[in-house]
């Protein structure tokens, strides 16, 4: 059962009071998008030993959504940070690059 | 025989006597006896029989790693299987009974499938499988019936209490032997939090059996100095009779506690689950003993070395008279030599190494047991009682040398450290070559958040290090890889350690084992089907050699298909001589096959500590609506809706619930209903962009509603699919109150957060879910504008509150939202009043439309008039693959906007497409109901050679309005095939047949609900 941070409230708390929900950073593809692109958004995602980057909602908290990179092998969290951002943020990024030099996550690094 | 010995047992009060019954006969033993020593003492070495072939077996172990001993334990409320012998204190009045033999222990007609052993090989689950049907009906599976099942299923609710407890420590030490008891003294001198739990009653381990001398005293003593140093500390916390049960991400852990297993008359809870974050967690676990696979080894006597030396000097109970040693290490010899200082005999201790051993042989030798190097067990004689051994030479093929009588084999293997709790998170194993087991690998423990090694080792369970010249698995080294654990755990925390001394040890030097997989090494065929790997599941060294010739490869799969380690004792004997069995098999080394998975919990947990608090009614809450205890009163049968009641009908004295149902939807049609709404999802969406998100979350235009008027929208998931509907009523300019479904509300409020907060952050939105804040009720039927006027002067008449319109109505003194809005077809109301005041209100409808007959009516007969109007209901009509064009709701789509959620998706090739299942309503030839879910049959078959199908039955009711039976379903091309007919076979055997209609059957026009 993970431990993470909610950066909206600040709590430091259990899994339990969180919910996953899937990878991060999904840009959305509506009418007038091509198959392949539509395809993509709604059903093609990351599945790696490594660097991740998830969407998580403190569900039995403030209810806020939030983002969190962690290494889906070893469970070390990088950081959380806020939902309302199409990209992680350079600080999440020299995090991540501290303890995994030369990582990459789909068009970032 | 096995009896009690004149003097000894450590942990015994021959003070306390205690009377248990086993299998109904009356038996005594001591305070402190567990079950195993009780029984042993009044010479009841068979304790059960085996899962497969109901072979005779005794005790093997003495610890939680027992494979046989296992009991039905307690009667009644009270009862519980699989318990384990050896890990059950004795109580006055325990009754305990074996297991998987019927009619008796002593006999048994299951034994029969030991005959069958050739046709029950391994993969015999997978093997048949692939049979032909009729021979799993009529001949496996009465076979696998007979066999199957340890112990019984308890059939009373359990009379017990269980508890869940929380707990945060810097540093948690798993296993209270002299390493645990190191470990925490250590962490707990640097300040830590310390919690130091042990899943025995004792503390000190095996350490004061084996002996050795500890500052120049006795180990003993210095357990009890240790304890009471641990106990002087505040920061330090002690608990006996709780394990260790699981380690999980990021320090989480499961302590399971069992409180009064042991005294059954006291009070509180049974089982404590502790549910723990640690900082640090140290696993000091010990080691398990690893039996020797010979032919024989499962006949009752022959045990663990380390268990019989464990029966003598900690119960005083001498497991036979005369005890073969036969071992790979020095270990086995403390068990000679304890055994013959209890005056008991032994014939010979047989040392498989060709150079036998080192200084514990040379004590041995000079108390005069004879030592025979370089030999071994050919077989084991004796059904149900160990009668000798056919010794061989461990190099040959097993011709015998000798033979010598004996009632007990005490075997040994070598050690395996207890791994369980450093692998269930992940902490990686490295195999030593040198003591033939895996063991911890530092540089690889289970990381917590801060991607930190949160798992330390201690003691045994660490292995043998290299990093010190006292390499081995000694008392020395014990204390001193404790020390090191225990430090170490605190200053990863930040706490601030010094180095402490260690004790003086003396002990006696071991010579290096030599691995034994097979005995004799030479071991054929007729040998290998009778040595066992696994006691529990019947799994021999034949067994898995087949495994591997028939192209097992991988542990996990090899586990699976011959069940090794798949027993309720997890494998803790047979998992090592298993992987090495497979391995040779193989012709791989050990570590090349690797190790199965291991997972929590270390032993069997129970399912009452699991469920702790929650069960019964604070396993969910229930909600209940403000007129809950009315209809409590007035007889609702209730149904469950999501974590709602609602009355289902309201059936009168010796009424049928179908007669209910029908009276309930007569007297509305006719006059007056009155439904208890209140569950329905209410979300009030507010902000000057209310109007646009509602446009992208409905398929409707919501945007262009007018305030003062409602309008039925229909929610899709992003992939196109149906997920809700409902009415939402404009407020105001910016505000919106979107009704749901009874089990919706929470669904679709996070629905709407999760899009306003990660997607469309930048609009301005604010959503209340205020579900509970109203008691709603509808008023429904021909009379209900007539009972609504006798509660107000104000103007509700059809101008002023038309169909699909809402108004705020001060009715009866209370300020009410009235919503014109039907389900049922007819002149109807739903009515918002505040939830403090809904009962009231509730009662005075009833009062106000006495005259009309007024009538409460329940789901039930909402749902056969939203039926007979051919409205849909999510959860019936739709199931997660329909989209609203398959329901004939293209009406509700809008063809204006540019987007809403779903709209892509309903653009794809499948979707936007006749060629589906669509809404029809379906009527049978002779009026009777069709059997809900039933699929309509088309010709020919799939490729699987199953009928094919062309639609299927959604909804279906009988209609006591039109006097037959209505229903809707789902029918390939369905609206454009009206009037053809379609065969539904039923489970009943019987075919229906039903003809393709309109969905709506009742009041087609809507005159009756635009009056
Ligand atoms: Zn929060």
């Amino acid at each position: 059962m993970l431990i993470l941070d909610c950066p909206y409230c600040g709590v430091t708390a259990e899994e339990t009071e969180f919910h996953g929900g899937g990878e991060a950073h999904l840009k959305r593809f509506g009418p007038g998008s091509s198959d392949e692109d539509f395809e993509g958004y709604l059903f093609h995602r990351e599945n790696p030993r490594g660097v991740h980057f998830e969407r998580w909602r403190h569900v039995n908290g403030c209810g806020k959504w939030f983002h969190v990179a962690r290494d889906t092998a070893t469970l070390e969290v990088f950081g959380s940070y806020s939902a309302q951002v199409t990209e992680p943020p350079q600080e999440i990024r020299d995090a991540i690059t501290a303890k995994r030099p030369g990582w990459r996550w789909r068009e970032f690094a | 025989m096995s009896t009690r010995l004149k003097e000894g047992g450590r942990r015994i009060d021959r003070a306390k006597q205690v009377e248990f019954t086993f299998n109904g006969k009356r038996m005594s033993g001591f305070e402190g006896d567990t079950l195993a020593a009780a029984l042993l003492a009044n010479d009841q070495v068979m304790m059960g029989r085996s899962f497969k072939y109901h072979r005779p077996r005794g005790v093997v172990a003495s610890g939680a790693e027992e494979p046989n001993a296992l009991v039905n334990l307690g009667e009644g409320g009270k009862f519980e299987p699989n318990q384990r012998a050896t890990t059950t204190e004795i109580f006055d009045g325990l009754t305990a009974a074996s297991q998987n033999h019927w009619p008796s222990l002593d006999f048994d007609v299951g034994a029969i499938n030991a005959k069958l052993s050739r046709f029950l090989p391994a993969g015999f689950y997978y093997k048949t499988f692939m049979f032909p049907r009729f021979a799993w009906k009529h001949l496996y599976e009465p076979i696998v019936r007979q066999s199957a099942g340890l112990g019984r299923v308890p059939k009373d609710r359990d009379a017990d209490t269980y508890e869940h407890y929380y707990a945060f420590f810097d540093v948690v030490v798993i296993g209270g032997g002299v390493a645990g008891l190191m470990a925490a003294k250590s962490a707990g001198e640097a300040g830590a939090k310390v919690l130091l739990m042990e899943q025995t009653p004792h503390w000190g381990g095996r350490a004061p059996v084996d002996g050795g001398e500890v500052d120049g005293k006795p180990v003993e003593d210095f357990v009890a100095a240790t304890v009471a140093a641990l106990e002087a500390m505040g920061n330090v916390t002690l608990r006996t009779r709780m394990m260790g049960a699981g380690v999980y991400d990021h320090g989480y852990m499961l302590g399971y506690q069992r409180l009064r297993d042991h005294a059954p008359a006291a009070k509180g809870p049974r089982h404590r689950l502790w549910r723990i974050r640690a900082g640090r967690i140290v696993t000091a676990t010990g080691a398990i003993e690893r039996p020797l696979s010979f032919a024989g080894n499962d006949v009752p006597g022959v045990m663990l070395a380390s268990a019989v030396r464990d029966y003598v000097v900690d119960y005083g109970v001498s497991p036979g008279d005369r005890v073969v040693v036969v071992t790979n290490n020095d270990d086995a010899y403390r068990t000679a030599i304890a055994v013959k200082a209890a005056g008991l005999s032994v014939p010979a201790i047989l040392d498989a190494r060709a150079g036998g051993g080192g200084a514990l042989a040379e004590e041995a030798k000079a108390q005069g047991i004879r030592v025979l190097n370089g030999m071994g067990v050919a077989k084991v004689h004796g059904k149900k009682r160990v009668e000798g051994v056919a010794v061989c030479r461990q190099a040959g093929e097993g011709a015998v040398e000798e033979e010598i009588g004996c009632d007990v084999v005490a075997m040994s293997g070598g050690w395996s450290p207890v791994v369980h709790l450093w692998s269930h998170c992940g902490g990686k194993l490295v195999w030593n070559d040198k003591y033939a087991m895996f063991q911890p690998n530092p540089e690889a423990s289970p990381t917590g958040a801060d991607g930190e090694g949160f798992v330390l080792a201690a003691g045994v369970a660490a292995g043998a290090q290299t990093d010190t010249d006292f390499e081995g698995l000694g008392l020395y080294e014990t204390l001193r890889t404790a020390v090191r654990a225990g430090t170490q755990a605190a200053a990863e925390l930040g706490f601030k350690t010094r180095d402490v001394a260690l004790p003086t040890v003396s002990e006696h030097d071991e010579v290096a084992m030599e691995p034994v997989w097979l005995m004799p090494q030479g071991a054929g065929a007729k040998l290998r089907m009778k040595a066992w790997l696994d006691y529990q599941n019947d799994v021999k060294v034949s067994d898995v050699q087949l495994a591997a010739r028939e192209g097992y490869e991988s542990v996990e799969h090899t586990k699976r298909y011959t069940t090794l380690g798949m027993a309720t004792d997890q494998g803790k004997l047979s998992n090592i001589n298993g992987l090495a069995t497979l391995a040779n098999a193989l012709g791989e080394a050990i570590p090349q096959v690797g190790t199965t998975t291991f997972r929590p919990p270390y032993t069997p947990i129970s399912m009452g500590a699991i469920a702790g608090e929650a069960r019964a009614e604070t396993f969910q809450p229930l909600r209940r609506t403000p007129m809950h205890d009315w209809h409590e009163e007035n007889g609702a049968h209730w149904e469950p809706v999501g974590q709602w009641r609602r009355p289902y009908c309201y059936p009168r004295k010796g009424e049928s619930h179908a007669a209910a149902v029908a009276r309930e939807v007569m007297a509305t049609r006719d006059s007056l209903g009155l439904l208890d709404a209140s569950t329905l999802g209410k979300l009030v969406v507010k902000g000057p962009d209310a109007g646009k998100f509602l446009d992208m979350l409905y398929t409707n235009m919501m945007s262009t509603l007018k305030p003062g008027r409602c309008r039925y929208g229909l929610m899709c998931s992003e992939n196109g699919f149906l997920i809700d509907d409902g009415v939402v009523a404009r407020i105001d300019e910016d505000t919106f109150l979107c009704h749901t479904t009874t089990g919706g509300a929470e669904r679709i409020h996070a629905h709407m957060e999760e899009w306003l907060q990660t997607e469309w952050w930048d609009w301005q939105v604010y959503v209340a879910n205020v579900t509970e804040q109203y008691a709603q009720i509808a008023v429904v039927g021909p009379n209900a504008r007539k009972v609504l006027e006798k509660l107000t002067d104000e103007d509700i008449s059809a101008e002023s509150l038309p169909f699909m319109a809402w108004k705020d109505v001060t009715l009866d003194g209370v300020n009410s939202r009235v919503y014109r809005i039907s389900f049922s077809g007819e002149l109807s109301y739903e009515i918002a009043v505040p939830a403090s005041v809904g009962r009231a209100f509730w009662g005075r409808l009833l009062q106000a439309g006495e005259e009309y007959g007024v009538t409460p009516y329940g789901t039930e007969a909402l749902h056969v008039m939203r039926a007979e109007k051919g409205f849909i209901m999510i959860g019936d009509e739709t199931d997660g693959t329909v989209i609203p064009q398959d329901l004939g709701l293209n009406w509700a789509i809008s063809k204006k906007k540019d987007d809403y959620l779903g709209k892509r998706a309903q653009a794809r090739s499948f979707m936007d497409n006749p060629d589906r299942w669509q809404l029809v309503g379906l009527e049978t030839v002779d009026g009777s109901a069709l059997p809900d879910g039933a699929y309509a049959v088309a010709e020919g078959t799939n490729a699987n050679g199953q009928r094919n199908v062309q639609g299927r039955v959604t909804s279906t009711y009988f209609s006591p309005t039109l006097g037959k039976g209505i229903a809707m379903g789902l029918v390939h091309k369905g609206p454009d095939r009206m009037g053809e007919v379609l065969d539904f076979p039923g489970t009943d055997g019987k075919t229906y047949k039903a003809k393709i209609v309109d969905p709506v059957f009742y009041d087609r026009d809507g005159e009756k609900q635009n009056v």
